[in-house]
């Protein structure tokens, strides 16, 4: 994409990043001063595979998202006071407050939910495919998931399924390499790890997680191989998550070199140098984008702190569809 | 559908319960095509148990869907699926294998309606077999209903005859929750008359199914056939006038049939194919306890699966249900005779 790259689509891809960016600063604001009442997981550092991943998606296709999933309901377009509202408990959230960080579903962007299940959601985006299909609906849907789940076994049947039936499901694996607080490859048999995707004929490849533009690259051709009905494909992005497993992890069982090379190669820092060298903005452009965008998610996080909890008739509502 | 997929849907109306609920697949497929049926062996192959016959050659290979045995991805995507606007009936074969698709069905599918404060539905049935006989063993034989009943967000349906089924299946199609739908596979021949045409059966709608004055005996599914049996030689040997009442539903459960049926005979026993400990037996009697205590002449008494794998001997086997007899003597303690 890089040679093709405009101005219009450079600033949208840029500007998502740093909103995510900004957003999860708040965040981890709003947990320091105990307002954020259970457990969040910052997607700071990864940004570049929710955005360029969701920019090559229309507003009706599906995603399927996972507990570290802020940046993926920004990227697809949830409204960020209702996200923020979500993750402090209040009533104007996506799920009344009820849900929190990690249960956050948006029908209006295609958004499947955020999910407290390690693999727990890689179906659902594979069943959603499944639907669009049968209806002949022209959708993708796009399953988000980390490392982790390279070991569970749904992702395996998902994978069977998806292939056998050619669904229009892209697999994204966002290796930030670790679980929890385990290093991914002291406890994952099978290198490289695209061969879980291969064993099943599924167009299997590995890409850095850190550049927008490879994600969106990626992303583009096999969602639209899935459009043209040509089946899934399964993308793992390196990348690397900045803030632990959850706020509060004081992330000892990471090496600092380890933590300065990754942060060398930040998502933001990259397309904002990229953006500067193909004059599509001046560091000046970049700084006022990154003040407004600021205020705005500051002013965001103002507006949904004053934001009333729910109410105990709130608690019975939508245990049952009418 | 064209005449000949419907052959094995007898003319004379008196048919079994297995084939009254194809007959409900037949006609909620034919009347929405969202509804799609997915689940090992259920097309080509016209299922196990020929539980569904005929569905794949009139419905074709996209709506009636044979999977892999991966009973855990089965059942999660059809949830994605139902969340994506189709209707799907899953099935998983045997009630046993319900432990593998757990995540998916507790986790996921009963919580979505609520995590996403209605933004999501999950319309979909899934279909399974269970309870005890034909020397299946221990892992193909149990009646886990109560795991599931325990759990908000979803509805339990277990019908225990022909026209029940048909018109439970029906309304479980149409309902925009996840309904899991168990079939004792001991009943699935069972005949009866069942009318033509739209009958549905809403949910939580308990069913008298004998009238009596003096003591009641709460049954579902197969345990119905036993209560109505133990009823009739109550009334013949022991001139004991028995209610039988049919929950047909245990999520939700219709608690106003239960305490008025007690209201009436003062005089409850509650029986089940499932387990003892922590079952449904034990739910419904802690229920009329705590609702209609002042009624009762009589403890609530219970006749449940004992806590035990079912065993694969016959002799050992039969041990484990609930028998006629056991039914008869356990009520007759309640009206003070000594066993």
């Amino acid at each position: 994409m890089t040679a093709k790259l405009n101005r219009p689509q450079s600033i949208k891809l840029y500007k998502d990043m740093v909103t995510i960016r900004a957003f999860e600063e708040e965040v981890r604001k709003m947990f320091s001063a105990g307002l954020a009442p259970g457990l969040v997981h910052l997607y700071s550092g990864q940004e570049a595979v929710g955005v360029g991943t969701c920019a090559t998606l229309d507003k009706d296709d599906y995603i399927a998202s996972h507990h570290r999933g802020h940046g993926h309901c920004i990227a697809k377009g949830s409204d960020i006071t209702r996200l923020f509202a979500e993750i402090i408990g209040r009533r104007p959230g996506y799920s009344l407050g009820r849900g929190g960080s990690m249960h956050i579903h948006d029908p209006e962007t295609g958004n499947l939910g955020t999910n407290g299940i390690v693999g727990g959601s890689v179906p659902l985006a594979t069943g959603a495919a499944l639907s669009a299909k049968l209806r002949g609906t022209g959708q993708v849907a796009i399953s988000f998931f980390g490392d982790g789940v390279l070991n569970q076994g749904i992702l395996f049947e998902s994978l069977n399924m998806a292939a056998l039936w050619s669904l229009p499901v892209v697999f994204v694996c966002e290796n930030n390499g670790y679980g929890e607080f385990t290093e991914i490859d002291d406890v994952t048999a099978g290198r490289p790890y695209t061969k879980r995707g291969a064993a099943f004929d599924i167009p299997a490849d590995k890409y850095d997680g850190m550049d927008v533009l490879v994600v969106y690259d990626a992303v583009s051709k096999a969602v639209e191989r899935a459009r043209k009905g040509k089946g899934p494909s399964f993308l793992i992005f390196d990348t690397y998550r900045y803030s632990g497993h959850s706020v509060g992890d004081k992330q000892e069982y990471k090496d600092e070199k380890e933590r300065q090379l990754w942060e060398a190669r930040d998502p933001i820092q990259k397309m904002a140098k990229l953006m500067v060298k193909m004059k599509l903005a001046t560091k000046n452009d970049l700084k006022k984008m990154d003040e407004e965008i600021n205020s705005t998610v500051v002013a965001a996080a103002k507006v949904a702190k004053k934001m009333p909890v729910p109410g105990a008739d709130d608690l019975a509502r939508h245990v049952y569809a009418p | 559908m064209p005449p000949d997929s419907s052959a094995n849907i007898q003319s004379d109306r008196n048919i079994t319960l297995k084939a009254a609920v194809l007959e409900a697949m037949f006609e909620e497929m034919k009347c929405d095509e969202n509804v799609v049926l997915i689940g090992e062996d259920v097309g080509a192959a016209g299922g196990v148990f020929k539980q569904t016959e005929g569905l794949f050659e009139t419905f074709g290979a996209d709506r009636v869907i044979d999977t892999p045995i991966s009973e855990s991805a089965i059942f999660g995507l059809s949830v994605g699926a139902a969340m994506a606007g189709s209707r799907p009936i899953v099935e998983v074969m045997f009630g046993d294998f319900l432990t593998l698709v757990m995540d998916q069905l507790v986790n996921q599918a009963a919580k979505v309606h609520y995590m996403s404060a209605g933004g999501f539905n999950v319309p979909l049935v899934l279909r399974t077999g269970i309870g005890i006989g034909g020397s299946l063993g221990p892992q193909h034989s149990q009646s886990l209903h109560s795991w599931l009943a325990h759990i908000p967000g979803l509805k339990v349906v277990m019908p225990s005859s022909a026209a029940d089924a048909k018109g439970l299946f029906k309304a479980a199609v149409r309902d925009n929750n996840p309904v899991i739908f168990m079939e004792d596979r001991m009943t699935y021949n069972l005949k009866e008359h069942v009318p033509t045409g739209e009958k549905i059966i809403p949910l939580a709608s308990a069913a008298v199914k004998r009238k009596g004055v003096e003591v009641t005996i709460f049954a579902i599914s197969r345990a119905v056939h036993t209560a109505l049996a133990a009823a009739e030689i109550l009334l013949e040997e022991k001139n004991i006038s028995t209610e039988v009442v049919d929950l047909r539903t245990l999520a939700p459960l219709d608690v106003e049939t239960i305490v008025s049926s007690v209201r009436k005979t003062g005089r409850a026993i509650v029986l089940d194919g499932g387990y003892k400990s922590f079952g449904i037996t034990g739910e419904i009697a802690a229920t009329i306890g705590e609702l209609v205590f002042d009624y009762l002449d009589a403890p609530v008494m219970r006749l449940a699966a004992p806590d035990i794998p079912v065993p694969y001997s016959p002799s050992l086997e039969s041990l484990m249900v609930p028998s006629v007899d056991q039914v008869v003597a356990k009520v007759s303690t309640m009206f003070g005779d000594s066993v």
